[in-house]
């Protein structure tokens, strides 16, 4: 139950695919400059992910050494075809504001990391738990990016007006140069708050560590 | 006309890094000093020119034909894998120079998401071939020269009191905003 434990928690912040390995950064600016396309986005990460994990998982050890990558592509791929169908259809507004960041998930590092290090090694149920916490670790910092930006940029929140009526919307951060500076922050951030787990888990002990993570 | 307009826009007003968000893994991984980051963006324009004379074709008389554009991301993807791997092949027997140049960066370019959203945007922004090329030139140009500069400033902040919070990789992307600032004059070159 704690190596589960220590899976799903690692996505979160030690191990934050965005904060601190850098991968898959593309989607994650391009879409933040308003709450409801990180959502969309984070929820059509997460389900990609899982399933390509789950399905590598199942044939971990029928898959050939030599030719596992061009595999684990035509999977991914498979699932962001799905995806990408399924929002056209059901979300037609959401697919035309992330345009072309959506069919871009088939090449997102984060799902190819994932596969590659962790799925064709591991078993179906330590392969669900780890890509919840990957999407969730994924979906949190676009959703703080998102929420950042929208409120200065826009004074809104998913639509809402949240700000008084005389507050002046920056522009700058619903334009690209702000996604940069507030993905700068939220990686000085982390950092921090690491440090911070990992001063608190010293104190109270190596068994203390991933509770508080 | 037309084509510099189209090249303009990739390189300067749209240019695939500061203003798409596009290629970011290896703009933070691949310009730790300026000779690296000349490497990578010229291999990605190489691969991105050959991508679209590739691609282009196999979705205009293949695809559309056989009424399955549905498979585009599946096709796509497969054929810039197996091209990137035949370039490969190719260097190293008939170019070894150029291949101990430019190799090592040839398996990373594959999940170059620049080169994939090229060939998605020929597409859906409706070019003739002729138009698809030039924008793929721009569109790599425009990454070799964000990479260029971003190597530049790297170089830079490794001598320079950066304050403590930022250090690390949180100056990288502050020192990418400001870039990103500039570029944005670039908004008004076209009318």
């Amino acid at each position: 139950m704690k190596r589960y434990l220590k899976i799903f928690t690692a996505g979160l912040i030690s191990d934050n695919p965005l904060l601190m390995l850098m991968i898959g950064l593309c989607s994650a600016l391009a879409v933040t400059n308003n709450m409801a396309n990180g959502i969309g986005m984070g929820l059509a990460m997460t389900f990609v992910l899982l399933c390509s994990e789950v399905i590598i998982s199942m044939f971990r050890k029928l898959i050939p050494n030599s030719i596992r990558i061009p595999i684990f592509i035509i999977v991914i791929a498979a699932f962001t075809t799905i995806v990408d169908l399924s929002m056209k259809a059901w979300t037609p507004a959401l697919s035309e504001a992330m345009g072309v960041f959506i069919p871009l998930i088939v090449v997102n590092c984060i799902i190819m990391g994932r596969v590659e290090a962790f799925s064709s090694k591991e078993g179906v149920f330590a392969c669900v738990i780890d890509s919840i916490g990957m999407g969730l670790g994924y979906t949190w910092v676009l959703l703080g990016i998102a929420a950042i930006r929208e409120l200065l940029g826009d004074g809104k929140i998913l639509g809402f007006q949240i700000m008084p009526d005389s507050y002046q919307p920056i522009l700058f951060f619903t334009l690209p140069p702000g996604g940069f500076l507030v993905f700068a922050l939220f990686i000085s951030m982390n950092i921090w708050l690491k440090k911070l787990i990992d001063n608190a888990g010293a104190r109270a002990g190596k068994s203390g560590k991933e509770a508080v993570a | 006309m037309n084509l510099v307009k189209i090249f303009l826009t990739a390189l300067l007003i749209d240019n695939v890094v500061l203003m798409r968000f596009l290629a970011l893994c290896s703009y933070v991984g691949m310009t730790a000093d300026v000779g690296q980051s000349v490497g990578m963006g010229f291999a990605v324009t190489f691969v991105t020119v050959l991508a679209t004379a590739a691609t282009y074709p196999i979705y205009h008389l293949i695809l559309v034909p056989l009424h399955i554009e549905f498979l585009q991301i599946l096709v796509f993807i497969i054929v810039i894998a197996a091209l990137v791997q035949l370039v490969e092949f190719y260097l190293k027997k008939n170019v070894p120079g150029l291949y101990t140049a430019m190799g090592i960066y040839l398996p990373l370019i594959t999940t170059n998401c620049a080169i994939l959203a090229v060939t998605f945007d020929n597409i859906t922004k409706g070019y003739d071939f002729a138009e698809a090329v030039v924008y793929s030139v721009g569109v790599a140009v425009g990454y070799l020269i964000s990479m260029v500069l971003l190597a530049g400033v790297r170089e830079r902040t490794r001598t320079s009191p950066i304050p403590k919070f930022l250090q690390g990789t949180p100056i990288l992307f502050a020192a990418t905003s400001l870039l990103a600032v500039a570029f944005m004059g670039f908004a008004g070159l076209i009318k």
